[in-house]
């Protein structure tokens, strides 16, 4: 059978079947690489590529020596590489989690242990001389990937892309969550043992593309890309399957396109040029969005702010009819005339602010009465709920509400009427106003 | 790796001594910072400076060799791969703190990105570079003989023996230096910032001795098991020992042991000397994970029956 799709296979040209490579390596790495993001286990995949070595030098051994015994036909054998990497490979992570049980040694120091000593006792079998195949796993071959290659590729990644589709959801739930996960009846030990045995094809099929030491760059890179442009799993799933596959063509095809450069790291950097961007511009966790975000939310806080104040003026002149003065203003922000100037033109930008009698009086705007009579009932609620309820003292509760004023949407603040009985006013006495357009009728 | 085999056919003692002599300076340095990564729980934070230093390194040596004063020696490969060992944990804090993204991936980014930038480096400059990758991955200590001599107290020792020589010293010398405020920073957060000792700034220091000492075990046992030499010791000592003086004097014995018993295996084996020095190194972790008197499997098996005292407190995270 592996013969047969290999002599299919092998009538390919070499970049397509390098493209082929990219494909059944974005889809291992993509996918498995969303679990091992999310479960802060990133470093276990780089520990992973180095317990593997030894397996895949032992892999060629054996597999050379059945050969010359006459058990299977070619040299290297992906199916007997494979299986060999796979021991090695779960070995590895036995003893990471052994050494767990046993010692004091935390997470970090026994991947570090495990990985080092690993890779060692693989570098150390090249004493008994160094197998033709396995500098394609040590740096990585996608440039130079031969049809027999494609098939241990090939078949590691129909293996872990079926395993995903049948245990996606329990595999999830122990990702997040093995206590529930147990809870729900599903054998933890064995989904996990499952999801080291995965990891492990993935991790293969990741080396002979870019190399042991680059295995973490197509594992984590498009995956925490992906964290960062989503919050649902699936989505993830899909846009970390793409980064991979994207990175993977585009640097195979850039690392053709000149002598000299070698297809692991080009991959691994166009990884990391997609991670970069998405670090930069992703529209909701990326840089840019978030502080366009911080910057708009302090400026919704300071107009809230200014229109909160410009209304305990008008309320304590009893709402006149033809506003308030610039300088009651000034004088109830505790400002000079210039900064208050600059605050009013702010509030006038934004429609909330009419200013009559040659700019000397302020009056406030249908939106503008909306805002301010919105933005007081949330601090006088917030205040009242503060002294009932969590028990503040009326002098205490002011700064507290003006920090949690501003945070909570409507929904809240309803609810939090409800509980406070539809109170009238606020523990200073001061009337709390219902949401309107219009100011309130004259006390006097 | 055939140069061994004939190399080795005959090996005068001297240089033996030579290559014992490199990889114990080499680990010792290592040994007395890795300590406190592993104490700190920051070994992987070693393992991502060690790959990171790659860059540093080829873009040292390609200035050097326009001034046409290339050398494998130069002081100048220390700063350049210090600066990007520490441009790594600069990354690594970046990522961290302005994304949601987790320290671990972070850390893997910044390692992966970095090291496939000094390989790409290596490969387009390759012809003007005499930095072998073969040499990255494997170290070099069997190429020693190959460097010119220096003599000291009548005996000769070739060149990079004596900058691994005072790398090494100079490493264990300053964190001797720095005990206290390593100690404290590491164990006690606060107590460290009632002193003033500025946590932040330590922790920089300590990044930036772990590039000091990562550049000599590079060229020793190769990029990627310099992350052994970093951990071994001190993993090994912790499982021997409470107290943090003896725990860095037994991450030192393991550096001595491990050089000593590694030279000799790669001798016996004919197989690389940086695997085989982590090779011993790996063994004595073993010896200690099973016979080690505070958190030895069989001591505390033998405890269990006895029936003494409580089960330690040994729980997985």
């Amino acid at each position: 059978m592996n013969v047969i799709l290999a002599e299919g296979l092998s009538g390919l040209s070499g970049t397509v079947m390098a493209l082929i490579a990219s494909l059944a390596l974005g889809v291992t790495s993509g996918l498995l690489g969303t679990y091992v993001v999310l479960r802060r286990e990133s470093l276990f995949g780089d520990m992973l590529s180095h317990a593997v070595f030894p397996g895949v030098v032992g892999g060629f051994f054996v597999s050379g020596w059945m050969a010359r015994m006459g058990w299977v036909e070619s040299e290297k054998n992906p199916l007997v590489i494979l299986s060999c990497a796979l021991v090695a490979g779960v070995l590895g992570a036995l003893v990471v989690t052994v050494l767990g049980y046993t010692t004091r040694l935390k997470q970090d120091a026994r991947l570090g242990v495990v990985l080092s000593v690993f890779f060692a006792a693989g570098i150390a079998m090249f004493g008994f001389g160094q197998p033709a195949g396995v500098n394609g796993f040590l740096y990585g071959q996608t440039g130079a990937i031969d049809a027999t290659d494609l098939v241990l590729v090939l078949g590691a990644a129909a293996i872990v892309v079926v395993s995903i589709l049948i245990f996606h959801r329990p595999l999830l739930v122990v990702s997040f969550d093995d206590g529930f996960a147990h809870n729900l009846g599903y054998r933890v030990m064995g989904l996990t043992l499952m999801f080291s045995v995965l990891l492990t094809m993935a991790v293969v099929v990741a080396m002979q593309a870019v190399g042991v030491v680059l295995v973490s760059a197509m594992l984590i890179t498009p995956a925490a890309t992906a964290h960062l442009m989503t919050d649902r799993f699936p989505r993830m799933m899909m846009l970390s399957v793409l980064f991979t596959v994207g990175a993977g063509v585009i640097g195979t095809l850039i690392s053709g396109t000149k002598e000299g450069l070698a297809t692991g790291p080009v991959i691994a950097l166009c990884a990391t040029a997609i991670f970069v961007t998405a670090y930069l511009f992703a529209p909701r966790y990326g840089l840019v969005a978030r502080f366009w975000h911080d910057r708009s939310q302090r400026k919704r806080i300071q107009r809230e702010n200014i229109l909160k104040d410009l209304y305990r003026v008008l309320e304590r002149e009893g709402f006149p009819a033809e506003g308030a003065s610039v300088s009651a203003f000034a004088a109830e922000r505790r400002l000079d005339p210039g900064s208050a100037e600059r605050e009013l033109k702010m509030l006038e930008g934004a429609g909330d602010l009419i200013r009559g009698n040659g700019g000397e009086k302020l009056v406030l705007s249908e939106e503008g009465w909306g805002h301010a009579s919105r933005v007081v009932r949330n601090h006088r609620l917030w205040e009242l709920y503060l002294t009932n309820e969590a028990e503040y003292q009326a002098d205490h509760v002011h700064d507290d509400a003006e920090i949690v004023e501003h945070l909570l949407g409507e929904e809240a603040i309803k609810r939090l009427e409800e509980e406070l009985g539809f109170p009238e006013t606020d523990p200073h006495g001061s009337p709390i106003p219902q949401p309107s357009s219009t100011p309130p009728q004259p006390t006097s | 790796m055939d140069y061994l085999a004939a190399d080795f056919v005959y090996v005068p003692t001297k240089l033996l001594v030579w290559f014992g002599l490199a990889c114990f300076f080499t680990a010792l340095g290592c040994s007395q910072v890795g300590t406190f990564l592993v104490m700190r729980r920051m070994s992987l934070v070693g393992d991502a400076i060690s790959h990171s230093v790659l860059p540093g390194i080829v873009i040292a040596f390609l200035i050097l060799s326009k001034f046409g004063k290339a050398s494998l020696d130069s002081p100048w490969l220390l700063i350049g791969a210090g600066l990007s060992g520490l441009l790594a944990t600069v990354l690594i804090e970046l990522i961290h703190y302005r994304s949601r993204i987790k320290q671990d991936a972070a850390i893997g980014i910044s390692f992966t990105s970095l090291f496939a930038l000094g390989v790409l480096l290596l490969g387009i400059y390759a012809k003007k570079v005499d930095l072998d990758p073969d040499c990255v991955i494997f170290g070099q200590v069997e190429y020693l003989q190959g460097y010119p001599r220096v003599e000291w107290l009548g005996m000769e020792f070739p060149r990079p023996l004596v900058s691994f020589a005072v790398v090494g010293v100079t490493a264990t010398v300053i964190v001797a230096v720095l005990y206290r405020i390593l100690l404290v920073t590491s164990f006690d957060p606060s107590l460290a910032t009632s002193y003033r000792y500025f946590p932040a700034l330590v922790q920089l220091v300590l990044m930036g001795l772990t590039s000091f000492v990562v550049v000599s075990a590079f060229q020793a046992v190769g990029a990627i098991l310099v992350i052994a030499l970093l951990i071994l010791p001190g993993a090994t000592a912790y499982l021997c020992a409470n107290r943090l003086p003896m725990i860095l004097l037994l991450a030192g014995v393991h550096a001595l042991l491990s050089s000593v018993f590694g030279v000799l295996l790669a001798l016996k084996l004919e197989i690389n000397t940086g695997a085989a020095v982590v090779l011993a190194g790996g063994g004595l972790f073993t010896l200690a994970w099973l016979f080690g008197p505070v958190d030895g499997v069989v001591l505390r098996a033998w405890r269990r029956r006895a029936g003494e005292g409580m089960e330690p407190d040994a729980v997985p995270e």
